[in-house]
């Protein structure tokens, strides 16, 4: 389900949501680019669509390694709070 | 996630003006859910920048802020801490403005060990100014003033901040914000002189003259010469070369400058000295 409100584009399922500020991305395609379960594809524009929203797993690190803090992702259910255990890159 | 971003932000200074793909931007998310995750309130932190394009971070943020001249970020956040000891204050500085015309304000704070956070954004060049090669240049790599190649060695910020005095070190990079974050919250914690080096992209001016023009490149690059500090040492030399190694470097207690100012304050007002 897509919604509209002042540039800020609404995917939503269930349990996910997904708010793009398409007045702050640049399109640099990080988000897009980084999304493990490739959740997020470029529109026209290069700003990212949620369009397997489904397959999302709420992993944050496009909202996480976003400059521009255009995109945001929310668990409908519950409000997570930060969580600081990390990936890969662990010492 | 709960939007802690918001809560920070300038709302009305943006979309901010980096670049697209700019690690700028990931860096300061990491410093506010750093901030977010240790509850403070936004009138108890000053942040101060000098110039540069990492230093338009001021701007974009809700605390108490100051861009400073060139190179100048921690003489001034020196002087807001001696004068006021109860801030918490942070000095965000980029490659240029730390290593090289802030070179000495730099290693002088670390040896004074007085209570600032320097996050240093390392993206190698001079980025605001056309792609110049900084003091952080990689041996080799490519600038607008270095067309055949940088034949400078370049710092290794760590390991000076380290050897200078400091009381925490840490590097990590724009590929990982949650290491970031995790680093900087500890680094904000700690009582003392704390250095956190993140290294970030250029894509418009280190990019563009290293064939790594997209960000998406230049963040695969980042990933590539990451190493964490427990592999980087079993590395060989020959291994060592091009990467650079991420994770804690130094974590240890050593009394603070303002605790030691107030400790002399103390003696003095007692008539006390060497008289």
């Amino acid at each position: 389900m897509v919604t509209k409100k002042d540039n800020m584009k609404v995917y939503q399922n269930e349990e996910t949501k997904i708010i793009v500020n398409e007045e702050w991305c640049k399109s640099c395609g990080i988000c897009i680019n980084y999304c493990p379960k490739k959740v997020l594809v470029a529109n026209e524009k290069g700003y990212p669509v949620a369009e397997k929203i489904d397959d999302c797993i709420q992993c944050m690190l496009c909202e996480l390694r976003c400059p521009d803090f255009a995109i945001r992702v929310e668990n409908r259910k519950k409000v997570a709070n930060y969580n600081m255990k990390d990936g890969s890159l662990e010492d | 996630m709960k939007n802690v971003i918001e809560k920070y932000i300038r709302k009305e200074m943006f979309p901010h003006i980096w670049c697209p793909g700019c690690g700028n931007g990931i860096v300061l998310g990491a410093l506010i859910r750093a901030i977010d995750s240790l509850g403070w309130e936004k009138d108890e932190v000053a942040m101060v920048s000098g110039i540069g394009c990492s230093s338009r971070i001021t701007g974009y943020v809700d605390f108490n802020t100051m861009n400073t001249t060139h190179g100048r970020a921690l003489p001034f956040a020196t002087g807001i801490k001696m004068s006021n000891p109860k801030l918490k204050v942070i000095a965000v500085m980029g490659d240029g403005d730390c290593a090289a015309i802030g070179g000495n304000h730099f290693i002088h704070a670390a040896r004074r060990n007085i209570d600032i956070t320097a996050v240093i954004i390392n993206n190698m060049i001079y980025g605001m100014t056309g792609g110049q090669y900084s003091p952080m240049t990689p041996t080799g790599k490519f600038g607008s003033t270095a067309p055949y190649g940088n034949i400078d060695q370049n710092f290794d910020l760590s390991a000076l901040a380290a050897s200078a005095g400091a009381s925490y070190v840490a590097r990590s990079s724009i590929y990982n914000p949650n290491q970031g974050t995790r680093f900087i919250k500890k680094a904000l914690s700690k009582k003392g002189f704390s250095v956190v080096e993140i290294i970030s992209d250029c894509p418009i001016s280190y990019g563009r003259m290293n064939k790594l023009r997209t960000p998406v490149k230049m963040m695969e690059w980042i990933k590539s010469i990451s190493v964490p500090k427990k592999t980087w040492e079993k590395l060989s030399v020959e291994e060592k070369k091009d990467k650079i190694p991420m994770g804690e470097f130094l974590d240890i207690c050593i009394p603070e400058y303002t605790d030691k100012y107030k400790e002399v304050c103390a003696i003095a007002q007692e008539g006390g000295g060497n008289e």
